[in-house]
């Protein structure tokens, strides 16, 4: 697969998920906070490609999410979120392409550690100041509902990517 | 080989990227190329989310009537294609009954407290990981909105206008919390409500000596210029108060009386009223009949859509891609 055709991809399925999160996930009014799709995608692309195209793709994405209505946090907040997410699950390539558990950790790890630090960030910049309480119970939600979406949105995606890219790359 | 020197370095300066960012967007306070860069996301992202949110609203609509079927559901399948269509209107129904109610109310408040308000729609909700309270609404700088106009809907105050787009503007929402007001007591007190995202909001007074009860209804005070917030606007009620010593400021809980959950249509204040309505809007009545056309308020300046035209409705005969 060319890097054009890559990108492409990526940033279609970026943009479809930032989509989705604003206008089905966000309006349902889930207890708690939200889950991310955005999140899983950077984590299901990274799984496929590796730590280091994880963290340039999870930066990306972050980055444009931080940019596009209806955001209106410190931009660079979610990129650094995002960034770590992608690192983190490009760790467990090679565990991810042998057994589905370990792909189903790894994001699990990846997800709740990028809602932390997005979370985290906030409560320093206070962006987030006067949650208090609300805010372990708030992350705890967001990846749970994260958790309860991944088997439906990182099997097609990184069997997709595969299928398009059957040489993975070297990081 | 899975983490090499080269992806550390990577991540590092990436890292550092972003939290660059992050620095630089905290010193520039909203403006600068900071600002260009929201404002561009805005412009081109705002009337893809307005396109997503008409693809979404039936689907939503139809799984909710779907979930209130419930097990009649399956029946309704089986019948012929004439019954379906009836059902079908008639599901239909309840949502624009409802749209027409919320109009209603906003006019009503609207005229009542003399604001000339833009209707809207919101399109998308963002909730940040649940530390952000703002939402996407469909009337940007073409329909007269600016940013730092005050938003309400017909049972108080939603929030203020942070950034626009020709077509699309971004509301930070009255239970973000990093938004607070000014309010007005009934006995002209003046204090400050806050917000703590799905925990109750905050009120806090100025003056030591005033002291309040449960119960007692809030409107805004109004900011210099009426801007970010029109005076009257409701806000909520005090639900419960701290008992504070002799000399010492109280403080309250307040439960706002605009429901965040299932906000749909708002409106923009562009233009205040001359007067303060004060507590006008708290004893608004129940509205018994329709609001007739005097009662609304003037037109917009700019009327690329007219003020009095809601966004949006759906057509009275039911949708084709409903079902």
């Amino acid at each position: 697969m060319g890097r054009a055709t890559r990108t492409g991809l990526f940033l279609g399925l970026v943009l479809l998920a930032i989509l989705l999160d604003a206008t089905v996930l966000g309006p349902l009014d889930l207890p708690g906070a939200p889950p991310s799709l955005l999140l899983l995608v950077v984590a299901a692309w990274a799984l496929v490609t590796g730590p280091s195209s994880g963290a340039v793709a999870g930066f990306v994405a972050g980055f444009v999410a931080d940019v596009v209505p209806p955001a209106d946090h410190l931009i660079g907040r979610y990129a650094l979120a995002a960034c770590l997410v992608g690192y983190l699950a490009g760790l467990f390539r090679l565990e991810a392409k042998e057994s589905v558990a370990a792909a189903l950790g790894a994001v699990a790890l990846a997800v709740a550690l990028g809602t932390l630090v997005f979370a985290g960030s906030g409560v320093i910049f206070g962006e987030a100041a006067g949650t208090g309480g609300a805010l372990p119970v708030a992350v705890a939600s967001s990846v749970g509902y994260d958790l309860l979406l991944t088997p439906f949105v990182v099997p097609p995606i990184t069997s997709l990517v595969r299928r398009l890219q059957p040489a993975v790359s070297r990081d | 080989m899975r983490d090499t020197r080269r992806t550390r370095l990577i991540l590092a300066l990436l890292l550092l990227t972003a939290f660059t960012l992050i620095t630089l967007d905290y010193q520039s306070n909203g403006r600068g190329v900071f600002g260009d860069l929201r404002r561009i996301g805005l412009a081109v992202f705002g009337p893809v989310e307005r396109l997503a949110a008409d693809v979404v609203r039936p689907v939503r609509h139809a799984i909710d009537t779907v979930a209130s079927f419930g097990s009649e559901h399956k029946k309704v399948q089986q019948l012929q294609q004439q019954v379906e269509t009836l059902r079908r209107q008639l599901r239909a129904q309840p949502f624009e009954q409802h749209r027409a109610a919320e109009l209603d109310k906003l006019i009503q408040v609207s005229s009542i407290g003399q604001y000339t308000i833009v209707p809207a729609q919101v399109i998308a909700v963002g909730r940040g990981a649940g530390f952000e309270w703002t939402a996407t609404i469909d009337v940007g700088s073409r329909d007269g909105v600016r940013p730092e106009m005050t938003v309400i809907n017909g049972d108080g105050l939603v929030g203020r206008v942070t950034a626009v787009s020709a077509d699309t503007a971004t509301v930070v929402l009255a239970i973000d919390p990093q938004f607070n007001v000014g309010v007005r007591l009934p006995n002209g007190a003046i204090g400050v409500v806050s917000g703590h995202g799905r925990a109750a909001m905050s009120l806090q007074l100025i003056d030591p000596s005033v002291r309040i009860t449960p119960g007692t209804g809030l409107v805004t005070a109004g900011s210099v210029d009426q801007t970010p917030f029109v005076w009257g606007v409701p806000v909520g009620t005090v639900t419960a108060v701290s008992t504070p010593l002799a000399g010492e400021v109280q403080t309250g809980t307040v439960r706002p009386f605009v429901d965040f959950a299932t906000l749909d249509l708002v409106g923009v204040v562009v233009k205040p009223p001359r007067t303060d309505p004060r507590g006008a809007l708290l004893a608004s009545p129940v509205p018994t009949v329709t609001v007739t056309v005097t009662a609304t308020p003037a037109p917009v300046p700019q009327p690329s859509r007219p003020a009095a035209q809601p966004s949006p409705l759906p057509s009275p005969t039911p949708a084709p891609s409903h079902g």
